[in-house]
């Protein structure tokens, strides 16, 4: 096999191209931050289904406001849409009926912000999940990853936006407590950042064994979310997804992305050898013919 | 589709280029066939429903869910189809780079249903857009979600399109008669290919890897960290099914077009791809046993979803490569022929299994498509086959090329 000097440039092109794509194309890892990530601990022993949460996140929203006879009832199971983002459940349990607010968790790492390909799902750096309109293009992949199906979509809308609780970000970047915290009557919602609320968690627990599930769901579900609850029964009684992994979601598409740039740089350089040798092989068969 | 009265289609030859593609523009061949009275009206349903569906929102003619937000127009459309369009990577593969001058015949036709695949798929991903206009984010702009399979896929998907456009366009400079553009364009025929076949390897098991983080949602037989291997081995025989299902309708209703030396080399290609098919579809099936046995969800077997898993392993993996195996061995041209066939009615329930029918089995509310979803389908399918009879009858695609390429 000769080089000469239009083959070599020939390779050099490919391979240069190759490499400024897959360059592109290479997942990052996201950006350490010194700030602390905000969440809500929300304590279910405390709630008493009033549904204020759910009337003060629709006006502060400005969403329709909640039907009022739609109440909580136990074997009626009430989820978010697009158009509200967060929903009271009551739930039969072996301690008798608990109430159990549900709403987006703000992931420590988001499945839908690493499943945007446009980064209108966005984790914020205070911690709550933003989604951005004029990014977005309406794919709901952010919706196919969700592992809590939180993100909605407008299907009767001809400019569908995908809706789902945001963790108030415009109020709390102004200093202000998320709508639902703010209107709750009984105390059962806590802003703060996450590593004082799972302190306080972790105190009510040891302080009140026998009225608590010695867990915190949210600590390592899912990888941790912003979101935290606390029990007095298993959390599988009260309607929380517990068959979910203890480990961040985006971790399981990293082994197929890193593996990118490495084929992108040897397949073509295989595939060049493969076709020279393959050549070179078939010209002296027919030269010796 | 008989196009046996067609007056087949000359490639220029020194006339002005706007008066030939005036000439060509006309219509060649009988309008009242058999075809075109089932398609037309499934094609004007179908873009009735596409105005409707841009006026009112998806919601207006597709029975998607907040649970399963992607249904047929994913599923079927795009990634089974693009799967089905393996054909083009696996070809030219073949044919450029291992020099298996054997199927040289069956590269452009492959090449060309490969490209449109692409262009109608990609294009069927618009309609399932909430917000099409903002397509462009992920190529140009500051929005770049690079920890995004879906980005890669967009991505790879743009740039295979123009790599497939490449590899075909000397078939366009041979038509209307550009012989300088057609040295330059052919010159760059084998970078276009190594690129193509980059591209392909990673967003065939892309497809896959886009259901990576979906790991409760899909039924556990279905879900394993290996789906993107898997998806990217069955596009290899998925392709190459298609290959041989497509060239035995084109064998016939293209015969004019196909030189006689052409026709007969047909029925010893077969019989090389259904070698390929053979030992892919084997490799693919020791994958998935592997895959099942790794799952360790050896009780749901014993469930419907089990036998439905049984039934596509065996009936539609199994079976059909032992087909391929025995009608390979026998040189059965029929044989070959039904098993592409059972591959590609395999190949869609594999990925209808992972993307629609697996994906929240076990939620309330079902997803099944509408008849709406259904009909569009068919349109996206029909306007690709028109576009793709069109170019046959006017493009060297089938026939061999104009004498003057030999003395490039």
């Amino acid at each position: 096999m000769n080089i000469n000097r239009r083959n070599f440039l020939g390779v050099l092109g490919v391979t240069g191209l190759s490499l400024c794509t897959g360059e592109k194309l290479k997942a990052s890892p996201v950006k350490e931050s010194k700030k602390e990530f905000f969440g809500v601990l929300y304590d279910s022993t405390r709630c008493v289904g009033c549904q204020s949460c759910e009337f003060a996140c629709a006006s502060s929203n400005g969403l329709p406001e909640p039907d009022a006879s739609d109440m909580p009832e136990v074997g009626k199971i009430r989820k978010t849409n697009e158009t509200r983002r967060t929903v009271v459940n009551a739930y039969n349990t072996s301690q008798g009926e608990v109430y159990v607010k549900k709403q987006c968790m703000q992931c420590n790492e988001p499945a839908c912000a690493a499943a945007c390909l446009t980064q209108a799902m966005y984790k914020t750096e205070s911690g709550p999940v933003i989604w951005r309109d004029e990014k977005c293009m309406g794919c709901r992949y952010c919706m196919v990853s969700c592992p809590f199906d939180m993100p909605k979509f407008e299907y009767n809308s001809p400019n569908p936006d995908i809706t789902k609780c945001d963790m108030c970000y415009e109020r709390t970047s102004e200093g202000q407590l998320p709508a639902c915290v703010e209107a709750c009557p009984s105390e059962a919602l806590t802003f703060g950042t996450r590593r004082e609320l799972l302190a306080e968690a972790h105190r009510r627990i040891s302080e009140n064994p026998e009225m608590y599930h010695p867990q915190i769901y949210g600590e390592a579900e899912a990888g941790g979310t912003g979101f935290l609850y606390l029990s007095p029964v298993p959390f599988e009684e009260i309607g929380l997804n517990t068959s979910l992994q203890k480990s961040s979601y985006p971790a399981l598409t990293k082994g197929f992305l890193y593996s990118v740039p490495s084929i992108f740089v040897l397949w073509p350089a295989i595939l060049l050898g493969i076709h020279k040798s393959v050549r070179s092989n078939t010209n002296e068969a027919e030269d010796n013919e | 589709m008989n196009n046996s009265n067609t007056i087949i289609a000359k490639d220029n030859d020194g006339m002005p280029l706007i008066k030939f593609l005036a000439e060509a523009i006309k219509s060649k061949g009988p309008f009242f066939t058999p075809f075109n009275m089932i398609s037309l009206p499934i094609m004007l349903v179908g873009f009735t429903l596409i105005v409707i569906r841009f006026v009112k929102g998806i919601g207006a003619v597709a029975n998607l869910t907040q649970e399963v937000p992607w249904g047929l127009w994913i599923g079927f459309d795009v990634v089974t189809g693009v799967a089905f369009a393996g054909g083009a990577y696996v070809i030219t593969f073949m044919v450029y780079i291992l020099n298996m001058k054997k199927y040289h015949s069956i590269v452009r036709v492959t090449v060309l249903n490969g490209f449109l695949a692409y262009v109608f798929y990609a294009g069927a991903l618009l309609l399932d857009l909430g917000k099409p206009w903002n397509v462009i984010n992920p190529i140009i702009g500051n929005s770049f979600g690079v920890s995004s399979v879906l980005f890669l896929v967009a991505w790879h998907f743009l740039l295979y399109m123009i790599a497939m456009l490449l590899e075909f366009s000397p078939a366009i400079a041979e038509w209307v008669g550009l012989k300088r553009a057609r040295k330059i364009l052919g010159g760059m025929t084998l970078a276009a290919v190594i690129f193509g076949i980059t591209l392909s390897t990673l967003h065939q098991s892309g497809l896959g890897a886009l259901y990576l983080m979906a790991k409760e949602k899909i039924h556990p037989l279905w879900y394993s960290e290996f789906i993107p291997i898997l998806f990217f081995i069955s596009s290899i025989f998925a392709g190459l099914s298609m290959v041989i299902f497509e060239g035995s309708i084109s064998q016939k209703v293209f015969a004019s077009q196909i030189s006689s030396k052409n026709h007969h080399a047909h029925d010893d290609i077969l019989h090389g791809l259904s070698k390929i098919c053979a030992l892919t579809m084997f490799v693919y099936f020791f994958m998935q046993v592997l895959t099942f046995v790794h799952g360790k969800h050896y009780e749901l077997l014993n469930t419907p979803m089990g036998y439905w898993y049984l039934t596509e392993m065996i009936g539609f993996v199994l079976l059909p490569m032992a087909l391929f195996f025995h009608s390979y061995r026998s040189r059965n041209i029929f044989l070959i022929k039904l098993a592409a066939f059972i591959t590609m009615i395999g190949v869609i329930i594999n990925r209808l299994n992972v993307t629609v029918i697996g994906f929240r089995w076990d939620a309330a509310q079902h997803y099944y498509p509408s008849w709406m979803e259904i009909v569009v389908t068919l349109t996206v399918l029909f306007v690709e086959i028109w576009i793709f009879r069109w170019i046959i009858n006017r493009l060297p695609v089938l026939r061999d090329p104009p004498s003057w390429v030999k003395n490039l």
